[in-house]
């Protein structure tokens, strides 16, 4: 089937099988190997993307559904070379290991600090619920978001990352 | 932030700029011309014979090149990398299955589409027998999970060890008589330690590009170990490792399931070869479940024998460790690592048996910690019942037992010592940091009101940085089994003629930041600017060696040959700075990019003018040799032997039994520390697991043999609403086995958590009459506890 | 991980929908497929036509018609979870879309697909039934309604027939509700082991009329009508909601598996019905 999708600002025309995943879409006609594929329940969220402004997780949609809509990944979030607040916050805070939930984690976090710019702890556990990490335990994530929420408010953002002695 | 390289500084991560832009390359997303894709057809027994396998409507279906069975892969042998103690995994099931997921077809297609279309098309008689699952039944061979062998391949009697392999006593007849005495108290206790799945976020991922023209054939792999993967596909290929090229590029998580050779990883490279084309296989999360290796699955007793002032006259450990089917790389050795920490932080006389038992499950293998966590778990729960069998605080039962400082080094079995401790000081600076007393009040207080508040301790000691030469041609060792490794580490730096340096190294990271901390290592040895430095690691043609990363090894055994590579290049680049600048190579210092003359920082050389010079051997002083650059394996004298204490505080629903972790505190005692922003990223991941353990997390397995966790929804991994901030805090006991003075990281956040959690809960609840509950603490069993203890 | 392969329809009407539905022998609706998709990925649902509905105009939205509200089949279970209207008068229908799955799944999931799957374990069931809610099938048969005491039927079967269309669900408004879980992960996440949305119209201090629904307990969500009954005609006192909520499992078959044996489900649906009815009240 053909489908017309804007990823990351450029249109494209394809034709796919009505079973292929978006995230196999992407991955392997576009070569956007920036989303990743942890599970197969559309548990992990490692594939998640943001289609016509709302977070999903693309192994859980086919390609033929996205026809028409606009979809941002992990590899169009930065504004040339300038790093998005939440790409910057993630590296400032140690907010990954290994890597490879992270860019589902930030385009949660994106997704996130779209609708709320000041979230607490709390709401930001409450909005990366959908994404696993197996590596950080979350500690430096909620940081990270944090990290960039200050950045999107135009705050100068507290960064610690060392051992914290608190109780 | 800082951003000086200095060792111990915390330097932002020269890992992060690729991975946060998603230009980070794991296995799948490097693309080879031309690839063709794997499904495996899966047994849906846990124990049967294969009647007959017909392939022909598979073969029949369009964009299917091949369909495989044993009868086309057997006279490969099985997979070499396999400890040869209990049965050998073929490549491909040979006549029988012994568990639910043992591959039993290989389907190679146009893309993965088909190939599971075609999968299915795969058809297999089963004429299906008997599974045993139980360990305790296993134990007795009623039903032989291998008709000819019994279940319990072989025991480790650590008894055995003291008597007879070094000087020291054998502790049971002093454990015996030590019962009959008047003031003698006897705590024993039956505990599992549960079976888990590993689960890395990315799951496995091979390619394999075979080249009939060179004779040689290069893999791709999502590997902690690609060296030994490349040896065994040399073994098994009858070629030559330099033949073979293995590559681990970016891993998404390892925490163990990475660290064996899969047949998967051989039998791609066949396929390759077979038909001229890359071949792919990529594991789906159900196939991680049960085709990849699970961890733990411990059933066993702990005893102590003390008196009533705490101190404790004997530990005794017997358990059960289950094997699954078959072993792989490290199955038999896992329960082995578990003795080496048997006695914990403490002055005991031990007596322990692991007997390794094998069941129709997936083989167990290491998972983060192996074997560390399972030998905590049970000492530190049978210290908290003990110190409350007798009424004092767990803290004080733990001080009263400890090593002193003064003792070290401790001698423990198979020839290792501690090397170094100071546990006392370690809890006491916990206790403080937390206010315990206050602590305590504070949960009374709330017991008072109804509340369900409680505190839990565990102290550990973790041994890691494998490892001494000592261990070669143990079951710890590849050498053993003819594969090209020792363990050793490899550290190669290269200055290059533009004065930027290249190191590379034996490791194989997933996520341990090792181009950050060992450029950090480089940059303060050499004086050249971290952006200067490229680290390369998880090439098995690129370093002369490499054992991998598992263990919490990487940093203390390749960080340190790296440390002693910087050193040699140093010194001569000393000798060619001082002839540049006509003064003596003792009075040249290396600092800001390049060497100056100490006390005259005006008389200075960049490192590209050192490098220059170093390749153009005309301009050098006569006897030097051209070239700029050190490799050294490093093989250390000893493991390392970190320490620490964790406290967590946790609340009770006395309702439902949920439980909600409110705090928890770590200090954790790794040596000297060259990035604790990694550091601390290491312990946060390793508390999380151990948390998980206790709390989520269990491999469960119907008496049939079929796995019932499967996918993530039912192996539930906690989410970022389930856990805490983390408090963290270090105490620094360097140790002398490594010139870094390093001990390792990677583990100890798990190996001191599972028992501080389970502890905390059942401190919430034994006023009730609750002495134990079994992980993962899920609400219905701390439901069930509460109900029994209450009659 | 990889479905079969299949045909797939976008409809631009309802009747070119229905149409295609009545003319299958083996099709499914798509609206959102957090269900569907993840059970077509395993193998385990195969259907040979697939039929999106999300580009039929005048499914989407939420709209107040005075006594009621009314939920279109492509309102996103993040929308119901969001929505004013919802939240003042279905709340329980709120608090159970914002329970369900993680931001994500409710992105993309409708409330209507998960009324429609019939899970055993969703959140959103519950809801309806304790609102009383009405659930309005097209098919070119003709509409018809459906209360949501008829509706759930058995473990992911619902009195939809497959040639159905569930467009849209109407609750009506008045009295006050809350849902309360436990989820199996501990807290409020993840699947409930057991979870209450309660219902309550009061008089003054009375409770005038109640409707109790337990999910994740049973082979569905169901009403507990005896806890309910109970509750008419109190005060809502601790007694009289302890009361009440010792008829939580009465006349159900209570199921075990991996989070929970029978009798501590049994104690969990009375600990979420007597925890719903004290916030309702509160």
């Amino acid at each position: 089937m053909d489908v017309q999708i804007t990823v990351n600002g450029v249109d494209h025309s394809s034709d796919v099988e009505p079973r292929t995943l978006l995230v196999h879409y992407l991955r392997e006609n576009l070569g956007l190997t920036g989303t990743h594929v942890g599970c197969d329940t559309g548990y992990c969220g490692a594939c998640t993307v943001i289609v016509d402004g709302r977070s999903v997780k693309s192994c859980t949609m086919f390609a033929v559904q996205a026809s028409g809509a606009s979809i941002r990944t992990v590899e169009g979030v930065a504004d040339g070379d300038e790093l998005h607040p939440v790409q910057e916050g993630f590296w400032e805070c140690h907010g990954l290991q290994c890597g490879f939930c992270t860019p589902g984690m930030i385009m949660s976090s994106i997704a996130l600090l779209e609708s709320n710019d000041s979230p607490t702890d709390e709401e930001i556990r409450h909005g990366i619920e959908g994404n696993q990490c197996r590596c950080t335990g979350y500690h430096n994530i909620v940081k990270s978001v944090q990290y960039a929420g200050a950045k999107m408010r135009g705050e100068t953002p507290e960064v610690g990352v060392t051992a914290e002695v608190s109780s | 932030m800082s951003t000086t390289s200095v060792m111990g500084g915390i330097v932002r991560r020269k890992e992060d700029p690729a991975l946060i832009q998603g230009k980070g390359v794991y296995v799948d997303d490097k693309k080879f011309h031309g690839e063709l894709s794997v499904a495996f057809v899966r047994s849906p027994f846990a124990a049967a014979t294969i009647e007959s396998i017909d392939t022909s409507a598979a073969e029949a279906l369009d964009g299917v090149w091949a369909v495989y069975t044993s009868a086309d892969v057997s006279h490969l042998g099985p997979n070499p990398a396999q400890v040869p103690v209990g049965a050998l995994r073929p490549l491909l099931a040979e006549g029988v299955v012994k568990h639910v997921g043992e591959a039993v077809a290989m389907v190679v297609a146009s893309d993965r589409y088909i190939a599971e279309d075609a999968a299915e098309l795969v058809f297999v008689d089963y004429d299906p027998g008997e599974a045993v699952v139980d360990l305790k039944e296993a134990f007795t061979d009623a039903v032989k999970v291998h008709a000819d062998a019994s279940n319990t391949l072989l025991t480790w009697n650590g008894n055995a060890w003291w008597a007879g392999v070094i000087e020291l006593p054998d502790p049971q007849p002093a454990i015996q008589e030590s019962k009959l005495r008047d003031d003698a108290i006897v705590v024993s206790l039956e505990m599992t330690n549960q079976r888990l799945i590993p689960t890395a976020i990315e799951p496995r991922a091979v390619i394999a590009e075979w080249n009939d023209g060179y004779g040689s054939v290069e893999l791709w792999t999502s590997s902690q170990i690609p060296h030994a993967v490349a040896g065994a596909i040399g073994i098994t290929f009858g070629i030559a490792s330099n033949k073979v090229r293995v590559v681990a590029p970016e891993v998404g998580g390892g925490f163990g399931v990475k660290l064996n050779v899969y047949p998967d990883e051989i039998l791609v490279c066949f396929a390759s070869k077979q038909l001229g084309r890359p071949v792919r296989w990529t594991e789906t999360r159900r196939e991680a479940a049960f085709s990849s290796i699970q961890g733990r699955g411990w059933l066993g007793t702990a005893t102590i024998t003390g008196t009533s002032e705490g101190k404790i006259l004997g530990y005794e450990l017997e358990v059960m460790c289950d094997m699954g089917a078959y072993t792989h790389n490290f199955t038999v050795a896992i329960p082995l690592l578990g003795l080496f920490v048997a006695s914990g932080q403490y002055d005991i006389p031990t007596s322990y048996k692991l007997h390794c038992v094998t069941t129709n499950t997936m083989t167990t293998d290491a998972y983060r910690g192996a074997g560390r966590p399972e030998a905590a778990y049970y000492l530190e729960r049978i210290i908290d019942v003990f110190s409350r069998r007798i009424g004092m605080d767990p803290a004080d039962v733990r001080k009263a037992n400890f090593w002193p400082p003064e003792a070290f080094p401790v001698q423990v079995p198979i020839g290792l010592t501690m090397d170094s401790g100071n546990y006392a000081e370690n809890l006491d600076s916990l206790l403080d940091r937390v206010g315990y007393d206050d602590l305590k009040a504070k949960r009374d207080a709330a017991r008072s009101e109804g509340r369900l508040l409680g505190i839990g301790l565990s102290s550990y000691v973790e041994v890691c940085g494998f490892g001494p030469s000592v261990l070669v041609g143990t079951a710890f060792s590849w050498a053993s089994y003819g594969l090209p490794s020792a363990f050793n580490g490899s550290g190669v730096v290269r200055v290059q003629p533009d004065g930027t340096c290249t190191v590379t190294i034996g490791t194989g990271p997933s996520g341990q930041g090792h181009e950050t901390t060992w450029a950090q290592i480089v940059s303060d040895g050499l004086g050249i600017p971290m952006d200067n430095i490229e680290v390369h690691h998880g090439d098995s043609l690129d370093s002369p060696m490499g054992v991998g990363t598992f263990g919490s090894r990487s940093i203390a055994v390749d960080g340190s040959a790296t440390f002693e590579a910087t050193g040699r290049v140093r010194e001569k680049a000393a000798v060619i700075a001082g002839h540049l600048l006509e003064a003596a190579a003792d009075d040249m210092v290396f600092e800001d990019g390049g060497a100056h003359v100490a006390g005259s920082p005006d008389r200075a050389v960049t490192w590209a003018e050192i490098a220059l010079s170093a390749y153009q051997p005309h301009t050098l002083p006569e006897g030097v040799e051209g070239g700029l650059e050190s490799s050294v394996v490093f093989s250390p004298p000893n493991a390392t032997w970190p320490f620490g204490s964790h406290m967590a505080l946790v609340e009770v629903d006395p309702e439902t039994g949920d439980v909600d972790l409110l705090n928890y505190w770590a200090t954790d005692d790794c040596g000297n520390v060259i990035n604790p922003m990694i550091v601390d990223g290491q312990v946060h991941g390793g508390i999380a697991q151990g948390v998980a353990q206790a709390l989520f997390e269990e491999a469960i397995y119907d008496s049939d043999g079929n796995l019932l966790t499967t996918s993530m929804i039912d192996y539930a991994l906690p989410s970022a609403e389930n856990l805490p901030m983390f408090s963290l805090d270090r105490t620094v006991t360097p140790t002398d086995s490594n010139p870094l003075g390093v001990k390792g990281i990677g583990e100890a956040g798990t190996i001191g958590s599972a028992q501080t959690i389970v502890n905390a809960v059942v401190d919430a609840v034994a006023h009730l009459g609750v002495e134990h509950i079994e992980m993962p603490l899920r609400p219905k069993r701390v439901w069930q506890a509460i109900q029994d203890a209450r009659g | 991980m990889y479905p079969p392969n299949f045909d797939y329809v976008t409809p631009s009407t309802l009747d070119e929908a229905l149409a295609v539905l009545s003319e299958s022998e083996n099709a499914k609706v798509l609206s959102g497929g957090m269900s569907l998709i993840p059970l077509m990925k395993l193998r385990l649902v195969r259907p040979a036509t697939v039929v999106d509905i999300s580009r039929i105009p005048g499914l989407d939205g939420v709209v107040d018609h005075g006594d009621h509200i009314e939920i279109g089949a492509m309102v996103r279970t993040a929308e119901t979870a969001g929505n004013a209207l919802i939240a003042e008068h279905a709340t329980a229908l709120a608090e159970a879309a914002s329970a369900t799955a993680d931001l994500q799944v409710r992105n993309q999931g409708t409330t209507c697909g998960s009324i429609a799957h019939a899970d055993l374990a969703a959140d959103q069931p519950a809801a309806v039934l304790a609102l009383a809610g009405t659930m309005v099938a097209a098919s070119t048969r003709g509409t018809r309604e459906i209360a949501a005491a008829d509706f759930f039927v058995d473990t992911l079967t619902s009195a939809l027939e497959s040639d159905e269309i569930l467009v849209k669900i109407k609750i009506p408004k008045g009295g006050k509700s809350v849902y309360r879980k436990l989820g199996r992960r501990g807290g409020g996440s993840d699947y409930p082991i057991a979870a209450a949305a309660v219902w309550v119209d009061t008089d003054g201090s009375t409770v005038a009329d109640a409707r109790i629904a337990v999910t994740g307990v049973s082979s569905k969500p169901y009403l507990a009508s005896e806890s309910a009954a109970a509750m008419v005609g109190t005060g809502g006192s601790g007694e009289a909601i302890a009361a009440a909520s010792s008829h939580a499992t009465d006349g159900v078959v209570v199921l075990e598996d991996l989070y929970a044996s029978v009798d501590y489900r049994t104690h969990l649906a009375k600990v979420y019905v007597k925890r719903a009815l004290e916030d309702v009240l509160a």
